[in-house]
This record gives C-alpha cells, sequence and structure tokens, in this order.
C-alpha cells in the first residue's frame, strides 16, 4: 500500500521520487502529433435507412446505433443497444454503436425533457421509447420485404438482420431492404414483442464496451488529440467567488515548454507543449486572490447553519393522517442524522479540449449532459448553440459531477486567449478542490411505536436544494423533489406520517448530485431510525421491518430473500454485527445485509455483504450485479471516509491520501440476487450507493451498540481503546 | 534533450525535459492515451505501467530516469503471457465499468502473475491496493485474477 501520509503533496513527490535536475531552457520537440478525432456525426445519417434518432442501417447491412445516454460504466450502452436490437431484430453481434451529438430535441430523456443522464432512469424512461424505435423499424424493414416478394407482411419473419418469407423460402438481409424501408411510412404505434419472446433482453450478454477498455484503445474525453493542439491547466480561486488580484509570471514564462500565461477574472491557466510542462508553470505563477466574503467561511458554519435552519418548520412535501395525534399515542422517540458534504473524485479528472475557429467552437469531453455543454460552449465563445459541436466521450467515472458543463465553460474562456486548439486537463487537487459538493444534510425524526409498529412519523430534511440551481422548473413550492425522494415514498405501512423539507444553502461551495443523489441521504437516516426503533421494540431489525411491509411487496420479498441469503440471525463472534437496510428508490426494491467487525480502536472491516434486487425487468442481469457492486462499494466508501471541510473557505482535502477511497484489500466478498420480475424496469446504477451506508451503519449499531447518527463513521465513538 | 525510449519493444526518439514524468511523455508527446492520469502522486496506480516487467507508477517515474529499460504499457501487455492472460479473464468476467482506472488495474494484475503465478488473497492485496477503482470493481478484480491465473474464479451469479 502507498503510503497515505497526510503532507504528501505532489511537491514532495517531485522533491523525493523525481530528483530534480537543473531545468535548462530549449525548445520542447514537437508532438508527433497524433490524432483522434471521430470522423462523423452520428446524427447525420449515414444510413440509406434512418427512422428515428436512434438507428441507421446501411446498404451494406450495417446496422448503427446511436445512444442517447452517456457511458459512464453504467452499462447503458449494453443495455440500450440491446433493447433496440431485440425489437429490431438486428443482428447484435454486427451492431455498430456510437455516441450521440448534442441534441435536446433527438435525445431528451424522457423524464427531465433535455439530454441528461442520471437519477438511474436511463432504462426506465427510455425503455418504451427504445422499443417503438426498434419495432417500426422492424415493421418498416419487414413492409418492404413483404412489398417486393408481394406477400402479406404477417407472414413474414424478422431475425439477426434479416427478413425472411418462410412459405417461399426467401430472404432479404436489412441492408438489402434499407432503401426500399426508407421510402415507408413510419408507423405510429408498432406492434411490441411479447416479453416471452425476448431473445436479448433478460440475459448476460457481454458488453460493447470493454474491450477497447481491457487494452488502452478507448478514446476518454481527456484522451482527446486534435490536430496542432496545446496543452493547459488551471487554477480557479482556491475560495468559491474569488477573484484574481495580482499574477506574477515571471518565474512561469521562463520555464521549457510554457507557451503562454492565460489570466481571466476569476482563474489562471498555463499553455504550454505538454501537461506537465503546463502544470509546473502553473506551479511556479505566483497568483495573489481576492478571496472575497467567503475567505472567512469554516465547515462550522456551514453546521451551525444547518443546525439552526433544521429547527425551522419545512415546508410540507408528504402528509397522511394525523401527525399531531399519532405521535401521542404510543412512545415516542427522536433522532437526528447528520451528512457531510461529499466529493465525487471521478477517476478522470476534468477536462475539455476546445477548437475555437471563426464563426465555429468544437469541444470534445466526456459529459452527462450534452446539450447542456453546448449551450455553455456557445454563451462562453459568443456563439450561436447551432455553431458548437459537441463530441462526447466514454467517461471516466460520471457520479454526477458530470451533470454539470463547468469544466466545458472554463475551457472555451481560456481557449478564446489561445491561437491554437487546447486541452484543459484539471490536476486532480484542481478537481476535488473545484468539485460541485453533495449537500450536507440534517434529518430530523419523530416516531412513536405501539405494539412493536410504527404509528407516527415525523421526517424532515434541511440542506441545499440542488434542483433550484440545476433545473429551476422542477423546484415548485419550497420543495426539492430529489432532496424528499425516498422519503415521501418511504416503503413502511404508517398510518400517520409527514415529511417536510427546509432549504439551507450553505456558504463557500456549490452542491450537486452525488451518486444515489436525494436517497443517499433519506435511506440512510430512515434505516438507520429503524433500527433504532427496533431495538427500542425489543424487535429483530429483519422482523420488525417485515411487518410494516404489506404495501411493498416487491421490498418485503428482497428483504426476506436477503436474509435468508446472509444467514441473518446464525451467531457472530463478539463486534461483529449484520445491519440491513430495506429502499424501494429508483422503482427498484432492494435489501441489504452488511457485516462488519469493529476493532478495539475504532477500526472497521468489512466481512461480507449480501444484497437482494427487484428492479423489474432486468435487462441485463450481470450489469445489474455489477452495478450493485460497485454501487455498494461507492457508498460504503464515503460512509466509512468520506467528508469533505472547509478552512477560510477553501476546502482542505485534495487528492486521494486525504480523501481517501476503499481499496480492494477493505472490500470482501459481495453476493447480489437478482430477483426475476416482470415489472417495468428499474433504475439501477445509484441504488447501491444509498444501500450500503444504513446497512454498514446498522452492523456497527448490533456489533458495538453504538447508535452512530452522522457520517463518516466516527471510529472514538466506537472504540473500546482509546488510541 | 533527445534520447530514445523503448516501449513495447519498438524505439522511440524523444526530446523531453529528463524531468518530465513518463505518463505524460507516453500521454502528450507519444500519443498513447491508454495509460492514465489519476493523482499525480503514486496513489490511485490509474498510470501504472512495466519498467522489465516490474509495475511502477508513471506520473512519478521521470523519464530521465528510464535509461535503456523496457517500457510495457496497456497497448502492448498482451503480447507478454500474463497479459494476455489477465485481459482474456478481465473480459470473461466483465470486470470493467467505466474502465478508466483498468489500464492500471490489468498492469499491476499482469505484473503480479508474471511474477507469482498463483497468488493467493493476501498477495492479490498487496499487489493490487496501490490501485483505486471509483466504480468498486475489486470484487471481479480479484475474481479475475484468480481465474487468470487458474485458481477458479466465479462469474457472479
Amino acid at each position: 500500500m502507498m503510503s497515505t501520509c497526510a503532507a504528501l503533496s505532489r511537491r514532495v513527490v517531485l522533491q523525493n521520487g523525481l530528483a530534480g535536475g537543473l531545468v535548462l531552457a530549449f525548445q520542447w520537440p514537437l508532438r508527433a502529433a497524433p490524432v483522434n478525432e471521430p470522423e462523423q456525426q452520428p446524427d447525420q445519417p449515414d444510413g440509406q435507412f434512418a427512422p428515428n434518432a436512434f438507428i441507421r442501417i446501411d446498404n451494406a447491412g450495417k446496422t448503427t446505433l446511436v445512444i442517447p445516454q452517456a457511458e459512464m460504466g453504467q452499462g447503458v450502452y449494453t443495455a440500450i443497444a440491446m433493447i433496440l436490437a431485440e425489437e429490431l431484430d438486428a443482428d447484435y453481434a454486427q451492431v455498430v454503436i456510437k455516441h450521440a451529438p448534442a441534441s435536446d430535441k433527438l435525445y431528451a430523456n424522457p423524464l427531465f425533457g433535455i439530454q441528461v443522464t442520471g437519477n438511474s432512469n436511463s432504462i426506465r424512461s427510455f425503455w418504451d421509447k427504445l422499443r417503438a424505435a426498434g419495432a417500426s423499424a422492424r415493421a418498416m424493414l419487414i413492409a418492404a420485404a413483404a412489398s417486393q416478394w408481394q406477400v402479406d407482411a404477417e407472414s413474414c419473419n424478422a431475425a439477426n438482420g434479416k427478413v425472411t418469407h418462410a412459405a417461399s423460402n426467401r430472404t432479404l438481409t436489412f441492408g438489402e431492404l434499407a432503401d426500399a424501408a426508407a421510402k415507408l411510412p413510419v408507423p405510429d404505434k408498432p406492434k411490441l414483442k411479447d416479453p416471452k419472446d425476448f431473445a436479448l433482453i433478460g440475459k448476460s450478454l457481454k458488453r460493447h464496451d470493454t474491450p477497447d477498455k481491457s487494452d488502452g484503445k478507448t478514446i476518454y474525453g481527456i484522451d482527446a488529440m486534435v490536430s496542432d493542439m496545446k496543452f493547459a491547466t488551471l487554477a480557479q480561486c482556491p475560495v468559491l467567488g474569488g477573484k484574481v488580484k495580482h499574477v506574477d509570471a515571471s518565474v512561469a514564462k521562463q520555464l521549457p515548454g510554457v507557451n503562454q500565461i492565460v489570466v481571466l477574472d476569476d482563474l489562471v491557466a498555463v499553455v504550454g507543449d505538454n501537461m506537465w510542462a503546463a502544470w509546473r508553470g502553473l506551479d511556479a505563477l505566483k497568483v495573489t486572490w481576492d478571496e472575497g466574503p467567503n475567505a472567512k467561511i469554516n465547515s462550522t458554519d456551514i453546521w451551525n447553519g444547518l443546525r439552526v435552519e433544521s429547527t425551522k418548520n419545512g415546508v410540507v412535501a408528504k402528509s397522511e393522517g394525523d401527525i399531531d395525534k399519532g405521535l401521542t399515542q404510543g412512545e415516542r422517540f427522536d433522532a437526528d442524522y447528520e451528512l457531510p458534504l461529499l466529493a465525487h473524485a471521478a477517476m478522470e479528472p476534468m477536462n475539455c479540449t476546445v477548437r475555437l475557429t471563426p464563426g465555429a467552437c468544437e469541444i470534445w469531453t466526456g459529459t452527462q449532459v450534452q446539450s447542456r455543454c453546448q449551450q455553455y460552449a456557445a454563451k462562453a465563445a459568443g456563439l450561436p448553440v447551432d455553431k458548437v459541436t459537441v463530441n462526447n466521450h466514454y467517461l471516466g467515472g460520471g457520479f454526477g459531477r458530470r451533470l454539470e458543463p463547468d469544466m466545458v465553460e472554463s475551457a472555451v474562456r481560456i481557449a478564446k486567449q489561445v491561437s491554437s486548439p487546447i486541452k484543459v486537463v484539471w490536476t486532480r487537487e484542481e478537481d476535488m478542490q473545484h468539485d460541485v459538493y453533495r449537500p450536507a444534510y440534517r434529518d430530523t425524526i419523530s416516531a412513536s411505536l405501539l405494539n412493536g409498529k410504527i404509528v407516527a412519523w415525523k421526517y424532515k430534511v434541511t440542506g441545499s436544494s440542488i434542483m433550484a440551481r440545476w433545473l429551476p422548473p422542477a423546484f415548485q413550492k419550497g420543495i426539492d423533489i430529489d432532496a424528499v425522494d425516498s422519503a415521501v415514498d418511504m416503503p413502511y405501512d404508517i398510518p400517520n406520517k409527514r415529511v417536510e423539507y427546509v432549504r439551507a444553502e450553505p456558504p463557500a461551495v456549490i452542491t450537486g448530485f452525488w451518486r444515489g443523489v436525494g436517497p443517499n441521504n433519506n435511506v440512510f437516516a430512515i434505516e438507520s431510525f429503524m433500527d433504532e426503533l427496533a431495538r427500542k421494540a425489543n424487535m429483530d431489525p429483519v422482523a420488525f421491518r417485515l411487518g410494516m411491509l404489506e404495501g411493498t411487496p416487491r421490498l418485503k420479498a428482497a428483504l426476506k430473500l436477503v436474509a435468508e441469503k446472509s444467514g441473518w440471525g446464525s451467531p457472530l463472534p463478539a463486534r461483529v454485527g449484520r445491519g440491513v437496510s430495506a429502499q424501494p428508490s429508483f422503482g427498484s426494491f432492494i435489501a441489504t445485509v452488511v457485516e462488519a467487525e469493529v476493532d478495539d480502536v475504532g477500526g472497521v472491516h468489512l466481512r461480507r455483504i449480501t444484497c437482494a434486487v427487484d428492479t423489474g425487468i432486468a435487462v441485463n442481469p450481470d450489469t445489474i450485479m455489477a452495478q450493485l457492486q460497485g454501487g455498494l462499494i461507492f457508498g460504503l466508501t464515503a460512509a466509512l471516509w468520506g467528508e469533505v471541510t472547509l478552512e477560510k473557505g477553501r476546502v482542505q482535502q485534495s487528492n486521494f491520501n486525504d480523501y481517501r477511497m476503499l481499496r480492494i484489500d477493505e472490500v470482501p466478498p459481495i453476493d447480489v440476487h437478482v430477483i426475476k420480475s416482470a415489472e417495468h424496469p428499474g433504475g439501477i446504477g445509484e441504488t447501491g450507493a444509498t444501500a450500503g451506508p444504513p446497512a454498514l451503519r446498522n452492523a456497527i449499531y448490533a456489533a458495538t451498540g453504538v447508535p452512530l447518527r452522522r457520517l463518516p463513521i466516527d471510529r472514538a465513538a466506537i472504540a473500546v481503546k482509546k488510541v | 534533450m533527445p534520447s530514445s525510449i523503448k516501449i513495447n519493444g519498438a524505439s522511440h526518439d524523444i526530446d523531453v525535459d529528463g524531468d518530465t514524468p513518463l505518463l505524460w511523455v507516453l500521454r502528450d508527446v507519444l500519443g498513447m492515451t491508454g495509460t492514465k492520469y489519476g493523482c499525480g502522486i503514486a496513489q490511485c496506480g490509474a498510470c501504472t505501467v512495466h519498467i522489465d516487467g516490474n509495475p511502477v507508477r508513471s506520473c512519478v517515474l521521470r523519464v530521465g530516469a528510464v535509461g535503456d529499460r523496457a517500457v510495457t504499457t496497456i497497448e502492448g501487455v498482451a503480447a507478454t503471457e500474463a497479459g494476455a492472460k489477465v485481459q482474456k479473464a478481465w473480459l470473461d468476467l466483465e470486470v470493467i465499468q467505466c474502465g478508466y482506472c483498468q489500464s492500471g488495474q490489468i498492469m499491476s494484475a499482469a505484473a503480479l502473475l508474471a511474477n507469482n503465478p498463483h497468488p493467493d488473497d493476501a498477495d492479490i492485496n498487496a499487489a493490487m491496493a496501490g490501485n483505486i477503482c471509483r466504480c468498486g470493481t475489486y470484487v471481479r478484480i480479484r475474481e479475475a485474477i484468480k481465474s487468470a491465473a487458474g485458481n477458479g474464479g466465479r462469474r457472479q451469479s
């Protein structure tokens, strides 16, 4: 394991690890100028047959599927290709996949109305649209064949990229039919397959994107290479809202490979022959910042503000029964839970490559919001939106960070000052300290227990509204629908319920979506308190939940299955516990058991994780498992280690040495059981991140009896020895 | 200063400051972008390459220190027996998600298997704990290494 000394900085590594020789001034060599610009925008139909935005079939039969959603590891390119190919009856092994260009008109996510990949809704919200797209293309190809053969379309069949008329033993390929099909009208309501006839959906088919990812061929945004490109890196004011006051570039300018210093209102950038030259130039700049009022803000200010706000009454997001009366019945309990600011730390740091030419702007990046990047680039470049081309790429992790266009906007602003195309790559430190952070939340809960059941539940979320900034039309009547997601629809049968939301914006940080979004706060608080209530009721946590899940039978079934598969109730050694969580989030019903050991100094060791999921029709079951395995680790990483703190307005964490990630030696076996279901597909990408933390917290509760009410895990609170 | 560097069996003439980390020579000078930048301080392993078969973090290895030793990158690791086995196992078990860290993961795993054909869990931990995967593919990485080693390894079911 590498050293994780908190004092480690890149400069120290360089001094010690890269014995620094004298830097000589000479002309840096030119790159061989390798380029990998895409050949053609995929929305320009390159086939003869393009019945909709997703399918192109040329005369040779080459079937290109244009995928509206961004592939950030969640397997969506494979799943969407499977759905399209299923209804199209394409030869799945031969389909070619392309990234969609920026276009809300063609590729808007049906849920948001704009082009966005997030909230685990690619498959959920595109399901009907994609099936119809495939089915209508298939119907047109069959109609073209039937017309040529002078037979009834009903007597023809399609499979593996061919149309066949069995009675006369005739076959035509999709390629041979493309011209004729293109002349036919697109059917309004194409006939969809009966799910029992699915040949692709429901199978764990191999992913399209992984072979190239296994041998270094995949081009991520950070890998884009454009002719005559220079490399740049930037420093934004370390305090949000601050401005550049003065820059002394005298040393930086002299460094070899440094081409240009760009000073803008709020950031500085260095352009060089390669990233290293630019970076060294940036390090050599002496920048004085006017840090502004946020320079006084510390984490304690954010927490104090949140705690004060949380004492206010919130806007009612859900009300059932009579909460005041309900809380007087039985025995009442109260608790508060707090979750910290978090960084995304996608492995691929933020980046954007820009080529500005008179009247046009072209960008290369990896984004979850293609059209929004196009709009921000256009505004920064001072061009009409249609003069901006967005080349999207595979994403080296998204997790919500790439729902923001800030890296595009700043890159274009820098590019305006530079005569050549530039690739702007953020250092890891810049990436971590200029993130849009998962909001800090405080949840206050009151509940009353009567005869082993909850009779009243009052729940209040206090935190930043991401929606109010990110999608203002969705923020209505003071309610952030994301912030209360999985709280307003909590799964338990409780007669008297009330959910409130208090919007409280923290100073000095911008907040954004983070894998698991609103539910990662609410599921944590709800499921943590459920365990505390189970203990008050003197009941087993699984049995306690099962008794209140009549209204949510799919979750009940998942919970029963996970209890069985995890060995729930079997004996464990001292200071080892099992914890459970259950969630109905994102249209998927998931129950999780984490088994963990707490050592004498409060160290937490994961021993085993078991998960049961009913996600409706599982388009690709292996992907469902992979997403849960990975999502659980993502959430548990945060539960164990994640917290972004501020001092004097500056984010204190900077890199993986002081913002810890779980590593392979800390991760136990994770078994995921996918429940067969014929329901509409649910979302899956976020779900593991949401499921892990409360199950771990409850495992620690079981192991130690300490009811932690805050993340990350407080080791001192669960230690039996002082360190 | 002008010099030559041997990568994946081929010699490349380069003319860069000897202090430049090998990572940036590979990526920005030679256009071999399979090797990734993740942290710049040898904390994440995304930039792992082999020098004479040993895994090193190219983000903190000055190119001037490479000398005439053989550099192997993700683009060339398939030519090694262990590398080819690891890549196959990675696909057989569908390890990869976003894939950004996987060049480094595969290079670390290939070096492990080349030096230790039948690693146990502790060997795997020791060899792989320097490689961060933010998608959380660790469970499958472990299984894929065992599979490549012929020690079993199972597809999750």
